[in-house]
């Protein structure tokens, strides 16, 4: 395990449930800076939710998460508010604000939390947007934007103010592959450029092969592996080896949960 | 059968007590807003206020009409038809002016402002802003909810007034009661006790309709189906709320 | 820039329109500046029945109303009513023996006092007590008259009709 200062994030033991689910159950993850770092796993095994812990928009049951060695539980909602000042999140559908329109969109977090000129202001956006290629759309409205575009605002939003952790949830889904593309090669030059950390949530294998440092898979609340993408492609596990290759049955059965078929065929169950 | 009686009261118990804590957390942060995000609390009393205005004149209107016809057909009876200023004006002053008026703001603004809140709730734009460290309970909900509070009883002073005119134009327009009479009856008899009480009326149901629309809205199922059930509900709550609230401020102020 | 400003011209014209409804309402349904009440003098009058003369009410001579009524109140000692109302001071020459009665505005209306001029050369000042005196006429007690009256004809009828 590597020392806390090249680790930014560290993610110990874990647990939370909602209700009588369990979704996580003593997961241990390390995020170290400047990489990208991907978190797969099946649908449904609480992706999304790791995110929401780790801004703390979600309180676990049990377990830690540290920021720069900084236990993110015992921050008061000022520090909360000035640590989540350093992420930048880029929401699975954009998350733009409706009524604005792109620009706006951008500028957002400026005008709210700075007091900086409009001079200054427009700057800035214009440059964010041109970063992502969609200066000539800054006057549009988030309903006239394709789902790959607006995913590009949203980026140019979540890095206007400058964070040092990107995070991405689901930033490939539903895109045609030209826009998918256009992604994965802004997270990667994103990340180099501006030497930020990057987390990426997805399960898509093939441009989380190609664009992340180090993976984590996560299965029945756990980590069921990790490690380089060229490292889970050789792990003999076969949970990874279902997931890598997209087989339908296996660790992860084909078939949920039920009473045996042919008793509740026959309807033996019901008599019982 | 006992047990579903207590836990769906237990569950109606803690939906209120969530509510009132809402509302706490709502009003301990309207001066702030109101004095610093002036321009954003302007931006919604024109949603809630001067967009509803259209409607509130029509029906206010309309509503007056009807009491200067009905006034002047009863009221004839006992030779009395020159009360029916005083008889449109305790009606829409007291009863008619906040009361309507609270329902068409439930309809029009109320509907929109939970739509609204419930739709940025199900795209993410709440939680987006939490993660821009932008608190959305300061930034959407409170500059909605002190508009409402600001544009209700504006409104309900809009209605009042314009019903009076509808009530004139019948009554003395169209039916030839005295002009002369139907204002000064009406001066002579109302006191400013029951103007007080139209515009405590339309302040409480100004709050009511603000609260539930902003509730609801934020607390709606972040689906399509939830943010319709939450429009719905708003409307629904809304109506039952202001016309409980009004029969008590009535039976207080009697 | 341009839609803030419609935004702003719309939420001031709304605001002005509501607060001169609010205005209208205050100022022009209500007679209360006929009567202010600031500059007045008290004058009370005894009565054997008020009816249903509350505080407030108007006291007018010749039809204008000239002050309101302040109390009105049980003396348990003399066993009737007394009344103190307050007069606009600027009406100082008002004759000490003129009369108060308690009148009816309309067949249905509130009740109100009426003050009848009197000759003296004194006028009424604050303290003053007005001594003729009027009571309400009490319309159930007329009602009940009349009636009693019709009923006292009608059985007759029915009698004659019944022989």
């Amino acid at each position: 395990m590597a020392d806390t200062a090249e680790n930014i994030i560290e993610v110990r033991d874990l647990d939370y449930s909602r209700g009588r689910l369990e979704i996580f159950k003593g997961l241990n993850i390390n995020i170290r800076r400047g990489d990208v770092t991907a978190v797969m796993g099946p649908s449904g095994t609480g992706k999304t939710t790791l995110l929401r812990l780790i801004t703390r928009q979600l309180v676990p049951d049990r377990g830690h998460i540290f920021i720069d060695s900084v236990d993110i539980g015992t921050l008061n909602q000022k520090e909360l508010y000035r640590l989540r000042r350093r992420f930048g999140v880029l929401f699975q559908n954009g998350a733009l604000l409706t009524d604005f329109s792109v620009f706006e969109n951008v500028a957002f977090p400026l005008r709210e939390h700075t007091k900086l000129p409009n001079r200054l202001i427009r700057h800035v956006v214009l440059t964010k947007l041109h970063a992502v290629g969609l200066r000539g759309a800054a006057d549009m409205m988030p309903g006239q934007l394709s789902g790959g575009m607006a995913r590009r605002v949203a980026l140019a939003r979540a890095m206007v103010m400058d964070p040092d952790i990107l995070i991405y949830d689901e930033p490939f889904v539903g895109l045609d592959p030209i826009s998918m593309g256009v992604i994965v090669r802004l997270v990667r030059r994103m990340n180099d450029a501006l030497g930020i950390t990057s987390i990426l949530v997805s399960h898509d294998v093939q441009e989380i092969a190609s664009v992340s440092d180090c993976t984590y898979l996560i299965s029945n609340g756990k980590v069921a592996a990790s490690g380089s993408p060229t490292e889970l492609q050789n792990t003999q596990s076969k949970l990874v080896q279902q997931f890598m290759h997209g087989m339908a049955d296996g660790p992860v059965p084909f078939h949920f949960a039920a009473p045996d078929y042919e008793e509740q065929l026959l309807g033996r169950d019901v008599e019982q | 059968m006992f047990r579903d009686l207590y836990l769906t009261f237990k569950e109606f118990l803690r939906t209120f007590g969530a509510m009132q804590l809402f509302f706490l957390r709502l009003l301990s942060n309207s001066p702030s807003i109101f004095v610093k995000r002036f321009n954003l609390v302007v931006q919604q009393v024109y949603n809630a206020g001067a967009l509803s205005l259209v409607i509130i004149m029509v029906c206010g209107l309309f509503v007056g009409g009807v009491l200067g016809l009905q006034g002047h057909a009863n009221l004839s009876k006992f030779n009395a038809e020159d009360s029916v200023g005083t008889f449109a004006a305790f009606s829409l002053i007291k009863e008619l002016g906040p009361v309507i008026t609270a329902l068409l703001f439930a309809g029009r603004a109320g509907t929109a402002l939970a739509s609204e809140i419930g739709l940025m709730k199900a795209t993410d734009q709440l939680s987006a802003m939490e993660m821009m460290a932008i608190n959305p309970l300061r930034r959407v909900l409170v500059p909605r909810f002190l508009g409402g509070v600001i544009a209700m009883p504006l409104l309900v002073a809009v209605f009042t007034v314009i019903g009076l005119f509808g009530a004139h134009l019948v009554g003395v327009t169209l039916l030839g009661v005295d002009a002369g009479a139907f204002w000064q009856q009406m001066q002579s008899t109302l006191e400013m006790g029951d103007i007080y009480e139209g515009i405590v009326k339309s302040i409480v149901f100004g709050i009511v309709a603000s609260l539930y629309a902003v509730w609801e809205g934020y607390n709606a199922v972040p689906t399509a189906e939830g943010v319709g059930r939450a429009t719905t509900r708003t409307v629904v709550l809304t109506a039952i709320a202001v016309l409980i609230l009004d029969f008590m401020i009535t039976a207080v102020s009697i | 820039m341009q839609q803030t400003r419609s935004v702003e011209l719309g939420t001031g014209l709304f605001v002005l329109l509501g607060l001169a409804a609010l205005f209208f309402l205050t100022t022009q349904t209500t007679g209360s500046d006929t009567f202010s009440g600031k500059d007045s003098f008290k004058v009370s009058a005894r009565f054997e029945n008020v009816g249903s003369l509350k505080d407030r009410a108007p006291v007018a001579m010749a039809g204008v109303t000239i002050g309101r009524v302040v109390s009105v109140r049980f003396d348990p000692e003399q066993l009737n009513a007394e009344v103190i109302f307050e007069i606009d001071s600027q009406y100082k020459q008002i004759p000490d023996d003129s009369d108060a009665s308690i009148l009816t505005a309309g067949l249905l209306g509130s009740q109100y006092i009426g003050l009848q001029a009197g000759g003296s050369e004194e006028y009424l000042q604050e303290g003053s007590e007005i001594l003729f005196t009027q009571s309400a006429i009490v319309i159930e007690n007329l009602i009940g008259k009349y009636l009693f009256k019709q009923g006292a004809d009608s059985s007759e009828e029915e009698e004659e009709e019944e022989e």
